[in-house]
């Protein structure tokens, strides 16, 4: 014990291979083994001073990064190599065998000490990186400006690019996703970083550049709206299509019966109208480029009952079948875009159909720039309303500048500069975090093309015609279309479905529900003493029954409703039967006590 | 003047005190915590607020705040003295405690100089030692030897326990003292609280010495103290946010608590698990038991309250439903 007190301990992969003199002269030569190649590369050395141990890692699964080796201050990577590596002479595989580029695990990492840039380095570095935008992820080196931009709103950034519409795969039109967008013309973005080329992103785009003004129009877009020009919608600006995949199965049940897709017949119990199933071809199945809306059929499909009938007076007559079809789902309507047979993995026949929609931005639908600036169109307005610039441009968005300082998003600001730049001299603009191009030499395009060089325009107002007092910031933004959409999502009911159970309005927008009156807003009603309205909500708008109660015992009465005579199931026949309103879960609940083995009474007393 | 103030019949009140204390409380929760100060550790916002309402039987830091007579109060010295009196001193803090497994005994050595800074004498300590522990003790110079009665090595570390929290000077519960100086005169702030000692103690002016330990306030100066100090130590909470709450719907929940002579939690022990209705009790928490009792006990729901009418579908007695329209119908 006493001898290894002082030395350091040596960990392979977590376990103790033994102890050491010197530590740090090992993982020192360790290193430098494992940069001549002597060790191999994927070997991680750590070495901690203070408590003495030293871990060499050589297992699967460490996340490692490369890093450029720095000796003395000076960076491996010379300029001699970077010349050989433009005339294509080595490859990457050559800096890592050659001590130029390492690769560093989590552990090995703490040991580290890295520049972010080349001016950075002193004496004291271990490393350099390749480039600064290595310190982001994936997502954030996506963005453009990331480092102008305040911390949290380059996090919703990265969120709500996920959201956007785009050309998620170049086969969606052989796949059947159960919901998919597409957009209509999606655009590589104007600004764009290097790893945003690097992944070839342009291949797939998801957004398209929009001439954006900070102004304020008419009160449509406070509080994070944004207006739209319905000129440019219709142009087919931020227009995409939605696809849905409805899926149903011939299914086959114990007792060897099994599911048909046919036309149904009308004496198929819950048959709908003959009009549901009037688009259905001989087998059942729909037509592609079919119209189809809410509550359609797409699939007609029959399906054995759902419990055993008994035999009938003509011995086994046909079974009553029931109606099962895939239907269109409330709120939703297109055309058939394809239909896939295929067979399930349980080898019942399968029938796809995806339903196609074209969505055209409207008022509430989301938008959201590269810059968490994200906003709801609040009007689509008519290009002669809005206002317009000296050349006559008319601005696709009109953003809030209220939008701006609280949220610190200069990220936004410099694309619209440099989005402007790019569109006037044609090229597109470099955004990569930290090494971007910078707001002078937009300055300086935009100068060269006549503008000034803030960005700023004199625009005029489309409806008075007059000049605006203050100069507008415009220029040109990628903007995303994210997959909130109204149309996906509105649902109102003043009448509808009630559960089975309660009698209380079903919920959610897919059963037509109504929305909870919950325990707080009750509170609220109860707080202004707003009795009756209370009642109204919690029992004329939901869940009322009218009961009739024995007076004598407080039970609930039943019905006969073959003799249409309702008595006491206690006192039988001596009838002094009332009518009380009460609410269906409460006779839920009084049936529940009365499972329960106790028996609750209801006391009559005349209303006060 | 007064009555233009008063409340109109059949408002609920109950339901605006609470959401006027508890809107206010969501914000909190999200500014709290870390404030700084002397010696603040006692619990502040919503913790502390939950505490107050919950009226679990000690707060999670207790502290008092011990004013002193005119004698003491006037320079830090005496003061410090007092605080010094006051404090808890038990065995383990100015003596080092010794379990011997092999002799089965348990050498207690005080440190001489924590002795003189206390004024305490071995002698003293031994006296009290006496007090809890059974077996024979004997003075060897410093040391006091302890030989337990049973040889059970179990009740030798029982025993030990035992004197490290041996009493040996102060008022009990009383952790930690601290002088402060307030409007012109110095006071105590204590970490623990004793409030029924401190009050008897000489030097100290019971009548404005304080404790954040409501319970003890209830025990030792009675339930209209107790609502009081419901009402002030809520109000302190609120304030100290920032928070603007009417001082009348604090006290209503202080009245709430203590209306019926002790002091009652809100809560499934205490107010909700307390109401007259079966239906509103059950609706709360524990729905089988209230359920069960209710069945074995007969009892009925006379539907007076707002929970019960909501479940069964009638107009809640409070605000519109309180008015009720009577007609006298012509004679026939």
């Amino acid at each position: 014990m006493e001898k290894t007190k002082h030395k350091t301990a040596v960990y392979l992969n977590g376990r103790l291979l033994g102890f050491h003199e010197n530590g740090g002269k090992l993982v020192d030569s360790l290193r430098e083994k494992r940069r001549t190649g002597i060790i191999n590369k994927q070997v991680n050395f750590a070495h901690f001073p203070r408590e003495k141990s030293l871990y060499i890692n050589t297992d699967s699964g460490r996340a490692r990064r490369p890093y450029i080796i720095v000796e003395n201050g000076k960076s491996k990577l010379t300029s001699e190599i970077v010349e050989k590596l433009g005339k294509k002479e080595v490859t990457w595989e050559y800096f890592v065998s050659n001590g130029i580029i390492e690769y560093l695990d989590a552990e090995e990492e703490e040991n580290a000490y890295v520049a972010t840039r080349e001016e950075e380095l002193t004496e004291e570095h271990t490393h350099l990186e390749i480039d600064p935008v290595s310190i982001v992820g994936v997502t954030v080196a996506q963005l453009p400006f990331p480092e102008y931009n305040s911390s949290p709103r380059i996090t919703m950034a990265c969120a709500m690019s996920k959201q956007s519409l785009g050309l998620y795969a170049s086969n969606f039109n052989l796949r059947m996703d159960s919901r998919a967008h597409i957009m209509y013309y999606p655009q590589a973005p104007l600004v764009q970083s290097r790893p945003y080329r690097t992944l070839k992103f342009s291949k797939r785009p998801a957004g398209q550049n929009f001439v954006v003004a900070v102004a304020t129009y008419y009160g449509y877009n406070m509080g994070d709206g944004v207006v739209m020009n319905r000129n440019s919608v219709d142009r087919a600006l931020a227009r995409s299509a939605f696809y849905k995949t409805y899926e149903t199965e011939e299914r086959r049940y114990p007792g060897g019966q099994k599911d048909k897709f046919e036309i149904p017949q009308p004496t198929v119990a819950g048959y709908r109208e003959e009009a549901m199933y009037s688009k259905l071809g001989e087998d059942g199945i729909i037509f592609p480029e079919a119209e189809v809306k809410a509550r359609d059929v797409l699939v007609g499909k029959t399906s054995p009952p759902r419990f055993l009938e008994e035999v009938s007076g003509f011995g086994i007559a046909e079974e009553k079948k029931r109606e099962n079809s895939a239907v269109v789902k409330e709120g939703e309507e297109g055309f058939v875009d394809s239909i896939l047979l295929t067979e399930s993995p349980s080898g019942n026949k399968l029938v796809k159909v995806k339903v196609r929609s074209v969505k055209v931005p409207e008022p509430g639908d989301k938008f959201a720039s590269r810059h968490g600036q994200k906003g709801v169109i609040g009007l689509l307005a008519n290009q002669e309303d809005m206002p317009f610039s000296e050349q006559g441009v008319v601005p696709d968005l009109i953003i809030n500048p209220h939008a701006i300082p609280s949220r610190m998003t200069a990220g936004h600001i410099l694309e619209m500069l440099g989005g402007k730049a790019a569109c006037m001299n044609g090229k597109t603009m470099d955004a990569t975090a930290f090494n971007g191009d910078k707001e002078e030499s937009f300055s300086k395009i935009l100068e060269n093309y006549g503008f000034k060089k803030n960005g700023e325009e004199r625009l005029y107002d489309g409806i008075s015609g007059e000049a605006i007092n203050a100069e507008i910031f415009i220029g040109v933004v990628y903007y995303q279309k994210l997959h909130h959409l109204v149309s996906n999502k509105m649902h109102v009911r003043s009448r509808g479905p009630v559960q089975l159970l309660t009698h209380q309005p079903t919920e959610g927008r897919a059963r037509e529900g109504g929305l909870r009156f919950g325990e707080m807003e009750r509170d609220c009603l109860i707080g202004h003493g707003a009795s009756m309205l209370l009642k109204e909500r919690m029992l004329e708008e939901s869940d009322k029954t009218t009961e009739l109660v024995c007076a004598k015992c407080g039970s609930v009465a039943v019905t006969d409703y073959i003799r249409n005579k309702s008595y006491c199931p206690l006192c039988s026949e001596s009838n002094e039967l009332y009518a009380i309103e009460i609410s269906y879960a409460f006779k839920l609940l009084l049936d529940e006590i009365k499972a329960i083995g106790v028996f609750p009474r209801i006391i009559l007393k005349d209303k006060a | 003047m007064a009555g233009k103030r008063s409340i109109d019949p059949g408002e609920a009140v109950g339901v605006l005190a609470a959401q006027s204390i508890g809107e206010p409380g969501t914000q909190m929760t999200m500014r709290t915590f870390h404030y700084a100060g002397v010696a603040e550790q006692v619990p502040t916002g919503l913790p502390r607020l939950i505490e107050i309402v919950d009226m679990r039987r000690s707060p999670k830091k207790p502290t008092m705040d011990i004013y002193l007579t005119k004698q003491y109060s006037k320079d830090e010295e005496s003061a410090r003295r007092m605080a010094e009196e006051i404090e808890e001193i038990n065995l383990s803090k100015i003596a080092e405690i010794r379990e011997n497994f092999a002799k089965k005994e348990i050498e207690i050595i005080p440190s001489q100089q924590s002795m003189k800074e206390q004024g305490v004498t071995i002698g003293e300590i031994t006296k009290k030692i006496k007090k809890v522990a059974s077996g024979s003790i004997r003075e060897e110079g410093n040391l006091i030897i302890l030989k337990p009665k049973t040889t059970l090595l179990r009740s030798v570390r029982r025993a030990t326990n035992k004197l490290k929290s041996l009493h040996v000077k102060g008022i009990n519960g009383i952790s930690r003292v601290v002088v402060l100086k307030g409007d012109g005169e110095y006071f105590l702030r204590t970490g623990g609280s004793n409030f029924e000692e401190v009050l008897k103690w000489d030097g100290v002016d019971s009548g404005r010495t304080y404790t954040n330990n409501i319970k003890e306030i209830e025990k030792v100066l009675g339930i209209e103290a107790a609502r009081n100090a419901i009402i002030r130590e809520a109000n302190q909470v609120l304030a100290m946010q920032k928070l603007d709450v009417d001082v009348r719907h604090i006290m209503l929940l202080a009245d709430a608590m203590t209306m019926d002579g002790s002091l009652k939690p809100v809560g499934r022990h205490g107010l909700s698990g307390e109401k007259v209705s079966i239906l509103a009790r059950a609706a709360f928490e524990e729905t089988i038991k209230h359920l069960i009792t209710a069945a074995v006990k007969a009892d009925e729901d006379k539907l007076l309250g707002v929970t019960e009418n909501v479940i069964v579908g009638q107009e809640v007695p409070v605000g519109t439903g309180t008015v009720k329209l009577m007609m006298k119908l012509g004679k026939k």
